[in-house]
């Protein structure tokens, strides 16, 4: 039988919550989760740009809070709640930030954005008013280099105002 | 349950566009590829996964400068799970984006030339296998004299970098002379002579590259690749693996980010190709990071000497420019380059004589090629700080200089550039204006300052990169029975929105939604070829394909149509997914019926269309590099306050003008607006490609100062200022709908504009970007010494310049040819421009 390679040896195996659902996953044990996500669960929609921990372009929720998914362990995540890009949107519907981000131009290449969408709404559900400099801080590490991140503001504070409105209608 | 429904839908936001009844161009509105883009489902390079996929590395050189001796892969072959090792034997034949630079091959057969070259690859079963089996390879390395910056290349004539170019490490030298220059220094009042420099800097696109090829069932090669142009990487990969271009297909997958930075064909683009062939299974390789930063073919450093002649009342007498380029270890677009950082000078401002003498050298640094502005940002930055100074000497006001200056619409400029339509002078007042510049300017307190400054830009380069006669872009329609229209064209996504220009347009011609239009693009093999998405060329150039293509189909439903309303077809109109007839709207068919009718009529409906650019009146070698169908127009102001104690400059607000022709979708060109401000503030306060040598006790190699994100420092979400964006809406009849660029012009009156507010704001010159807080705080010292208030080069070394080219300007008698020319043959007729209007 030919030599099988150390670096495919599937040996780790964790449960997680990913968009939700229940997830298992095999994979070879020194895969970060950005690895895990996108070369064992075909989730691409989690992009990288560093692999470095330095341009948050990989950035998911982990129990609610942005992490850099490059600088998490696969293994870290056993028994934990994942939420990424393909898990915004709800009912066959965009999530308002979705919605805004594609309306006014806050998507150029399109490569930041779901690093940019799931830091910013990390940063509604925790704060559903922020101001224009509390958005800036929130995103200040996710770089994007096609929009000089006006229109990405615009669009934070625009689907704000529509979640806004629609709570109180609901409430 | 149904997914939302998805239509264009206007997004009510202050747009500048009259409407001119129409209904796409001009409005605000979602752009066709945005859903995908916030579903994280646009799909880049690096997302493609296939069966059997193997992964593949690259060994690069730990060298600046050296031969090889030998290479030994035979550990590494043996390794588990790699499948194959490839050396530069593999893969011998030389190419480049350019025809007169064919200096690179894919893996370095016996010379390595910077630090990060590429000698060897392996493909693996796993990405990490291949990276451990790197360590395995053992090269025999010659080291040789690192040749670091353009004056070393200039001193130093061996060892040779590349075995072509003017004579030892001196790729190319250019010497342009429109008009006896020294004649019109001795009408002038006044003569500057200044020295700027600029520093090099790098896309830093967010996306790595990345590609994957495969060998395809039949037998022939697919590559998917993370390109700005696959036309010209079809090109390269035909010639370096000597197969018919016929059997290659390159598919541009939607690049992360490019900024030109993805517009050569990369060594590891032609090895994944050869690596799925030898294989016959698909290989994958995306670069790290660090080996982005040594692809590089980011902004030159140049030095740059001004000489400039006025009146008394600010009227130019004539320029003379000299220009040292440090071009690193490879051609890339670098003679372009090279012209380009002479060729604009003239666009903005009435030069009557000009003079430009340009050097780029080899050095042993990962090459430099075309960033957003390619070649003009860096004499555009020392053009306008010493109009800056021009207008404190002459104490006029820097916007009032300039607005007697302004070059005139339909000019024919000195260098036989002939502009389209030029609305600077309202920039200017529009920005002048907006900034209530006259109440700030040399009026804010200590600390606090504004500056101005302006630019022109292409929309699109004149000639090819290759010489031939074809259109720079072709359209291919096909109609569907059920009322959608899909565009096929080579024309490629990097996230400006060349898929959204091509649907805005076929929607707006035939009165349907952009949505209703399906979009193929950017594949070698679907659509007919567009040369690419650089030199801002998409919007006017595919644009105009896609305009003509619409308006042939357009031709045939309105005949189908007409016959059976029985009314005229030319009183058939498109508007709201319907034809009908304009006299009594009611009567009329919905888009899908027309679509049946006229293929009833005329059987299956598929229209082309294409389009040339003019001819140049510049008839001289070297007149292909800056001839553009239109040129775009920027001003900016710029508000700065200065810290003395710590240098550090904050920008608080931005106010821009672009000369735009029309806005095809005004959010998006808002985007390009103040994206181009962004990157520009990057480049004017702090980033920079900077190179150091290791110490001596280790290998002394020459390498990237920080090829890190982190280190490398540009602009995020805390720094970027607020900027108050203003569109002039003058169609030019060159473009789709009267459009111009927006891509790249609006970036190059960015830099100098900081300059000009550092200088208002605290009294010193910073000749040179970037303007880091250092510059700052020794200019400052300087100051206080009571030398002269300034940090920047002071001296342009010797370099030995052939005779200029003689071209005698249009006032002058000239008809764009050289009168000293032998070399380049007959002369030629002066051309006729073909403008087409839509």
């Amino acid at each position: 039988m030919a030599t099988f390679p150390v670096e495919s040896q599937k040996t780790a195996q964790i449960r997680l919550t990913l968009n939700g659902e229940a997830t298992d996953v095999a994979f070879a044990p020194y895969k970060t989760l950005l690895e895990v996500l996108r070369e064992d669960l075909g989730h691409t929609g989690t992009k990288h740009g560093c692999e470095l921990g330095e341009c948050g372009a990989c950035a998911v929720l982990l129990d609610g809070k942005p992490v850099l998914s490059c600088l998490v362990l696969g293994l870290e995540c056993n028994g934990r709640n994942v939420l990424t890009v393909e898990g915004l949107g709800k009912d066959g519907k965009l999530d308002p930030l979705q919605d805004a981000f594609a309306d006014l131009g806050a998507a150029q290449c399109g490569y930041c954005t779901p690093g940019i969408l799931v830091t910013a709404k990390a940063l509604l559900d925790a704060n559903p008013h922020p101001s224009r400099d509390q958005i800036r801080e929130a995103l200040s590490g996710n770089l994007c280099r096609c929009t000089g991140y006006l229109q990405i503001f615009e669009a934070v504070e625009a689907a704000m105002v529509k979640i806004a409105g629609t709570g109180k209608k609901a409430g | 349950m149904p997914d939302e429904k998805e239509k264009s839908k206007a997004i009510p936001q202050q747009s500048g566009a009259k409407s001119d009844g129409l209904r796409v161009i001009g409005v605000p509105r979602r752009r066709v590829d945005g859903r995908a883009k916030v579903i994280g489902q646009t799909r880049f390079a690096d997302d493609i996964f296939l069966p059997r996929m193997a992964h593949c590395k690259l060994l690069r050189s730990p060298h600046p400068h050296a031969r090889i001796r030998k290479i030994d892969f035979s550990r590494a072959l043996a390794h588990p799970g790699v499948y194959l090792v490839l050396t530069g034997k593999d893969l011998p034949i030389q190419y480049g984006i350019l025809p007169v630079s064919q200096d690179e091959q894919a893996l370095c057969v016996d010379h390595v030339r910077h630090v990060g070259d590429p000698v060897a690859a392996v493909i693996a079963r796993e990405e990490l296998t291949a990276f451990d089996a790197l360590d395995l390879i053992d090269v025999d390395y010659e080291i040789l004299t690192t040749i670091s910056d353009p004056e070393e290349a200039l001193t130093t004539p061996a060892p040779r970098i590349h075995e072509y170019g003017e004579t030892g490490n001196m790729h190319k030298q250019v010497a342009l002379e429109f008009g006896d220059v020294e004649q019109s220094f001795r009408a002038a009042d006044e003569i500057f002579e200044d020295i700027f420099f600029y520093q090099g800097n790098t896309h830093l696109p967010i996306e790595q590259h990345a590609s994957v090829a495969i060998k395809d069932p039949d037998g022939k090669l697919t590559i998917w690749s993370s390109t700005q142009t696959p036309h010209y990487l079809h090109r390269a990969l035909a010639k370096v693996l000597e197969m018919p271009a016929a059997h290659i297909r390159v598919i541009a997958t939607p690049n992360g980010g490019g900024f030109g930075g993805k517009s050569d064909p990369f060594n590891h683009e032609i090895v994944v190709a050869k690596a799925a062939l030898v294989l016959d299974r698909p290989v994958k390789i995306c670069l790290t990071r660090e080996e982005v930063f040594y692809c590089h073919r980011g902004r030159h450093p140049v030095l740059m000497k001004f000489k400039t002649g006025v009146k008394k009342d600010g009227t130019i007498t004539g320029m003379h420019l000299q220009t040292l380029i440090d071009g690193g270890a490879y051609g890339s677009y670098g003679v372009a380059s090279t012209y380009y950082a002479g060729a604009l000078q003239t666009t903005t401002y009435h030069i009557p004589r000009y003079r430009y003498e340009g050097c780029r050298t080899f050095t042993n640094k990962p090459p430099c090629g075309p960033k957003r502005g390619h070649g003009t940002p860096q004499p555009r930055f020392g053009q306008e700080v010493q109009l800056d100074k021009i207008a404190e000497k002459l104490r006029l006001d820097p916007a009032e200089l300039r607005l007697r200056i302004v070059e005139a619409p339909n000019t024919v400029t000195a260098n036989f550039l002939r502009l389209g339509t030029v609305n600077l002078a309202e920039c200017i007042r529009r920005v002048a204006k907006s900034s209530n510049w006259k109440e700030k300017f040399g009026k804010l307190p200590e600390g606090h300052g504004v500056g101005l400054a302006c630019s022109a830009y292409l929309t699109g380069a004149g000639l090819p990169i290759y010489w031939n006669k074809m259109p720079h872009s072709g359209v291919q329609l096909k109609f569907d029975r059920g009322g959608g229209v899909s565009i096929f064209c080579g024309a490629t996504e990097i996230g400006q929105g060349s898929d959204d220009v091509l649907a805005g347009i076929v929607a707006e011609v035939l009165g349907i939604d952009p949505f209703d239009v399906r979009l193929f693009t950017g594949d070698t093999d679907l659509g007919p070829v567009d040369l690419g998405s650089y030199s801002s060329r998409v919007t006017l150039m595919a644009g105009n394909a896609a305009l003509q293509a619409a308006e042939r189909g357009k031709v045939l439903l309105a005949e189908a149509v007409a016959l059976k309303l029985e009314v005229p077809k030319e009183r058939m109109r498109f508007a709201d997914k319907r034809v009908f007839d304009s006299a009594t709207p009611e009567k009329g068919v919905n888009f899908a019926e027309a679509v049946c009718l006229a293929e009833a009529r005329f059987g299956t409906i598929g229209t082309v269309g294409s389009y040339t650019p003019p001819k140049s009146p510049a008839l001289y070698k070297g007149g292909g590099v800056g001839p553009s169908p239109t040129y775009s127009y920027s001003a900016a102001v710029i508000e700065v306050e200065v810290n003395t104690i710590t240098g550090w400059v904050h920008v608080p607000r931005v106010w821009i003008a672009h000369d735009i022709g029309r806005a095809l979708n005004p959010t998006l060109v808002r985007g390009q607006v103040e994206g181009s401000v962004y990157m520009g503030l990057g480049e004017a306060l702090m980033e920079e490609q900077e190179f150091r040598r290791l110490p001596k006790r280790l290998s002394h190699a020459l390498v990237h100062k920080f090829p890190s994100m982190l280190e490398y420092k540009s602009p995020t979400s805390l720094d970027m200022p607020e900027v108050t964006t203003d569109l002039i809406e003058d169609p030019d009849p060159r473009g789709p709908f009267g459009a111009k660029e927006v891509g790249q012009g609006p970036l190059l009156p960015i830099m100098p504009a900081v300059a000009n507010a550092v200088y208002d704001a605290v009294g010193v010159r910073i000749d040179e970007v970037p303007i880091t807080p250092e510059k700052i705080m020794k200019a400052l010292a300087e100051k206080k010494a009571g030398r002269p208030p300034r940090f920047g080069p002071d001296h342009f070394p010797h370099v030995e310049w052939p005779e200029a080219l003689r071209v005698p300007p249009p006032w002058e008698g000239g008809d764009g040819n050289a009168v000293n020319d032998v070399a380049h043959g007959a002369k030629r007729p002066a051309a006729k421009e073909k403008v087409l209007t839509p």
